[in-house]
């Protein structure tokens, strides 16, 4: 199989939801009731919107994981081609790390690590 | 008839030949590509009965019950009956949610599981999509999957829902870095990132053998990290039942919760194949040095065996953690990954990198 053929399992997986939710929106007996469509928060009826600003305790995180996302993607080439670059490879690699694992430590210190 | 269980390749190849004998070419093609993806969806269907079942039965053996009983021999319809009640009840709108989003979730959900299955390697010549970058495919495509479960949070406008999915995005994103890490620390050994090089590597030795203990360490990560990954075990604060009633698929009723169902459990199936995959050799048999005799009585069981067997093996581990381990806060696991696998996994690279410099692998 040549690798357009990814496509195939791209439209296998919108077939196999959708005609499921056609089918499952037809055949079941429904009934309407006004309770039913209502947000179910443990029974009790449900006080203003749910989208309102709320305080994401995880922004910290979400930054440092895009920094070390992206590190991840530079050490992908660098991993394949590790074996055939040498000493040279692994002495760029460590001054990189090191970079990156001052940039941890500052962020543990200033604090950043913990939750709220 | 060329059929041979210990390489696929003659296989495909004489259902190909047959085809394009009977119809011209285009329609051999097309055939084709539909006969891969009924087989590929009936596939998905069974693996996922087969988990839902197996976690039952697992979890009831381990809390001392006896687990579902009732429907078919030992209950294995259970999931079957489940399926069909799941696929005939109702589908419940929510008023107040954002429909388009609250429907477009559960087709997220399912692409990202569907499209990462795509590039495993089941055995020798039943290898859906060998691209060179397999397993950074794998990696990118699975971690879509966090994408419908922050839209199903927030588009339910149900505050659990939107709890859960918050924190289930902390957890992915987080523990994201350690999986691509520990894989790295892999591949810096076998230099490859294309699956079926990867597995073709380790044909004398698996790498868990091979890699002294940086390979060790990063199997160990790989696996808690994914465990996390699939909102799993010790790491379900996504879903935790007992404090937000069921966290992001709160309001998904029917078949559009079945579909989260699935995907998690499709999910635990992928982390484990790949794992298989790049650490216990894949479809590889198990080899011991020069021992003639025994490696012989291993190369007779077929690959495809070997996979599913190790898959299960590493799944059923999964299982285990979940129901021995209690459930993490959400603090205790952010400092588990921020603090612990990530500087142990760069300096666990760095040890590998040096490994192979010196060639002191096997």
């Amino acid at each position: 199989m040549t690798n357009e053929s990814l496509i195939l399992f791209f439209i296998v997986a919108v077939v196999l939801v959708g005609a499921a939710l056609i089918f499952s929106s037809l055949a079941p007996p429904s009934s309407t009731n006004p309770q039913k469509s209502e947000t179910y928060e443990c029974g009790i009826p449900t006080k203003g919107t749910t989208w309102l600003q709320f305080n994401v305790g995880y922004y910290l995180f979400a930054i440092l994981f895009l920094v070390f996302d992206v590190e991840t993607v530079f050490i992908f080439p660098w991993a394949v081609v590790m074996k055939e670059l040498g000493m040279v490879a692994f002495i760029e690699i460590v001054i990189f790390f090191f970079i990156l694992i001052l940039g941890l430590m500052y962020a543990w210190k200033k604090k950043a690590l913990i939750w709220e | 008839m060329a059929f041979n269980i210990y390489d696929f390749t003659s296989f495909t190849e004489w259902i190909d030949q047959g085809l394009r004998s009977v119809m011209s070419p285009a329609w051999a093609v097309i055939t084709e590509l539909a006969i891969i993806g009924i087989v590929f969806l009936v596939f998905y269907a069974l693996i996922g009965l087969i988990l839902v079942y197996a976690e039952r039965k697992i979890c009831a053996f381990i809390q001392c019950r006896i687990g579902p009983n009732r429907v078919g021999p030992y209950g294995i319809f259970q999931t079957i009956a489940d399926f069909i009640k799941l696929l005939m009840k109702e589908l419940i709108h929510i008023n107040k949610a954002d429909k388009l989003l609250f429907n477009l979730a559960p087709f997220i959900v399912i692409i990202a599981s569907f499209m990462a299955l795509s590039a495993i390697p089941f055995a020798k010549g039943l290898h859906p999509v060998n691209l060179n970058i397999g397993i950074f495919f794998i990696l990118a495509v699975s971690s879509m999957g966090v994408v419908g479960i922050l839209l199903a949070g927030w588009s339910s406008n149900n505050k659990y829902s939107l709890i859960g999915a918050m924190r289930s995005g902390a957890q992915i994103v987080s523990y994201e870095l350690s999986v691509g890490l520990s894989i790295l620390t892999a591949c810096v050994l076998i230099g490859s990132l294309q699956l079926s090089v990867i597995v073709e590597s380790q044909a004398d030795g698996w790498l868990i053998f091979k890699g002294h203990i940086p390979a060790v360490i990063a199997f160990v990560i790989y696996l808690i990290a994914a465990t996390a990954e699939t909102n799993r075990g010790p790491f379900d604060l996504a879903e935790a039942e007992s404090e937000l009633t069921a966290g992001f698929h709160t309001e998904y009723s029917g078949i559009k919760f079945a579909f989260f169902f699935l995907a998690e459990y499709m999910n635990m199936f992928l982390v484990a194949a790949i794992a298989a995959t790049i650490f216990w050799g894949g479809w590889m048999p198990f080899h011991i040095g020069n021992w003639e005799g025994f490696n012989r009585v291993m190369d007779f069981i077929p690959p495809i065996i070997w996979f599913f067997g190790k898959t299960v093996v590493i799944i059923l581990i999964m299982m285990w953690f979940k129901w021995t381990f209690p459930r993490l806060r959400i603090d205790q696991l952010l400092t588990l990954e921020w603090k612990y696998l990530l500087p142990i996994n760069l300096i666990n690279i760095l040890l590998m990198a040096l490994i192979v410099l010196l060639g002191w692998h096997f």
